[in-house]
């Protein structure tokens, strides 16, 4: 992993994502301390995401750091005109670290290289989303006790859905075995099916969801289906509730199993779900907070083992 | 001519470099992505001249250059088939393939019209998956090319 960067989900190692996660559990125990005591944050958010922008600043004021930035790119220079890499220059002048939202693809990247302080990437367009992918990552390890041999299914939007695409390439590491649920539009890309052939990976694909692959799957992570993916709506009005899950269909479901979401959920999984002990997704979110402590932490080069 | 070889469509040169077996739609982009517009040297650019393989092929010869294996080995991404021959006093002296480089800087446009390189004043950079069958990925994007998409800046 580049000391410099968090951009990208595929620049981290087996060991990288492993020594992270102890990390992560380690703030998840002591989420208030003052280690970034004297510390500036900036959080610029090119394209509003209200969600992620509060769990990064939420994540800094718990460890006593300050945030300046914007949530807005409209009230910024960048509307009149600047490039990114002056906003970033200037930026980097000022704060310690920059945590970056971005419409564009590759805009984390580029703004690493011209940076004079690390940058970690909240979002670039439809490309990356690393911290969520780590959020994701320590709730399966978590609950599941190790991220070796899981068997996951993917449920939903697997073409658009740029948390599955990231979540697949950091699993890859550890032998999972994938099932993906989705309609013929939404199937997953043909990369990533030529990614898991090269790298031996064991993937299944259906097209329903039916109760034989939610009682063979230690994950079940739910995605939304968009309506404004589809070119047919009829397509749409087709698939939309067949990619539901209901409480119902978790009664011969593995003990283990926990259900997640990146969320925010519209209508795939029931409200009847939310009692479940499987359902996992609040505490997912959650967990997106200490797993930004860690992301922090780690690229301002401050060790959590001090106060271990 | 007299002794029964078939004429030179392109004069010969004394001392350089020739690249031959270039496809007729690049030659253009390869004299551009080489910048022989900012040579001085004497040049000569044949086009649509007969070839065995190609039906039509492109030539260039250069007088008194030699190139850097890396600044040739540009072109490969346009004209993956094309032969380097150095000439000394008329004849060839070596013989050289083109090979794609393991990253291309910019030479090749990004097709993602949402990716950074085409929205900032900046350079692209490509790393090259697959050199047989031309496979590039986009430094910035993530995005991956195959030789169809492949756009010349």
């Amino acid at each position: 992993m580049d000391k410099n960067c968090f951009v990208s989900i595929t620049d981290l190692s087996k060991e990288d994502i492993l020594n992270l996660l102890e990390d992560v559990k380690y703030f998840e125990e002591n989420p208030n301390q003052t280690i970034l005591n004297g510390k500036i944050v900036a959080t610029l958010f090119f394209e509003p995401s209200t969600r992620t922008r509060l769990s990064f600043e939420t994540a800094v004021n718990r460890l006593g750091g300050k945030v300046i930035g914007f949530s807005d790119a409209s009230t910024t220079s960048s509307s009149k005109g600047e490039t990114l890499k002056d906003t970033i220059k200037m930026v980097s002048n000022y704060a310690d670290l920059i945590v970056m939202r971005h419409y564009l693809e590759g805009a984390a990247r580029y703004a690493s290289e011209v940076s004079s302080v690390p940058i970690v990437n909240a979002g670039d367009g439809s490309n990356q989303h690393p911290s969520q992918t780590m959020l994701d990552l320590y709730s399966i390890w978590k609950t599941q006790g190790t991220l070796e041999n899981i068997n996951i299914v993917m449920v939903g939007d697997l073409k658009y859905g740029r948390t599955v695409h990231s979540l697949l390439q950091a699993l890859s590491l550890f032998n999972p075995t994938f099932h993906f649920v989705a309609p013929k539009e939404l199937e997953m890309p043909e990369e990533y099916k030529v990614f898991c052939d090269k790298n031996n990976i064991k993937y299944i694909e259906y097209r329903e969801f039916t109760d034989d692959v939610i009682n063979l799957a230690d994950i079940i992570y739910m995605t939304r289906v968009q309506r404004e993916r589809f070119t047919d709506l009829i397509e749409y009005e087709k698939v939309k509730n067949v990619y539901t899950l209901h409480n119902s269909m978790l009664e011969n479901s593995k003990p283990n199993v926990k259900i997640l979401h990146p969320l925010p959920r519209v209508n795939e999984i029931a409200y009847d779900v939310d009692e479940n002990p499987k359902a996992y997704y609040f505490q997912q979110a959650k967990n997106g907070l200490f797993a930004r402590q860690a992301i922090i932490c780690k690229m301002l080069g401050i060790s959590t083992k001090k106060q271990q | 001519m007299e002794n029964g070889k078939k004429e030179l469509e392109v004069a010969a040169l004394e001392n350089g470099t020739v690249i031959d077996h270039i496809p007729s739609n690049a030659l253009f982009k390869v004299v551009s992505l080489l910048q022989l517009d900012k040579l001085s040297n004497n040049i000569t650019i044949g086009n649509n001249l007969e070839s065995k393989k190609f039906g039509k092929k492109g030539i260039i010869k250069i007088a008194d250059k030699n190139f850097l294996e890396e600044e040739i080995n540009k072109i490969a991404v346009i004209a993956p088939n094309a032969k380097i021959n150095i000439i000394k006093d008329y004849k060839v002296v070596e013989k050289k393939r083109i090979e794609l480089p393991e990253e291309l800087r910019g030479i090749v446009k990004c097709s993602n019209p949402k990716c950074i390189s085409n929205n900032e004043p900046m350079k692209t950079l490509f790393k090259v998956l697959n050199k047989d069958n031309i496979v590039i990925k986009c430094h910035y994007c993530e995005r991956v090319m195959t030789k169809d998409e492949i756009e010349i800046l």
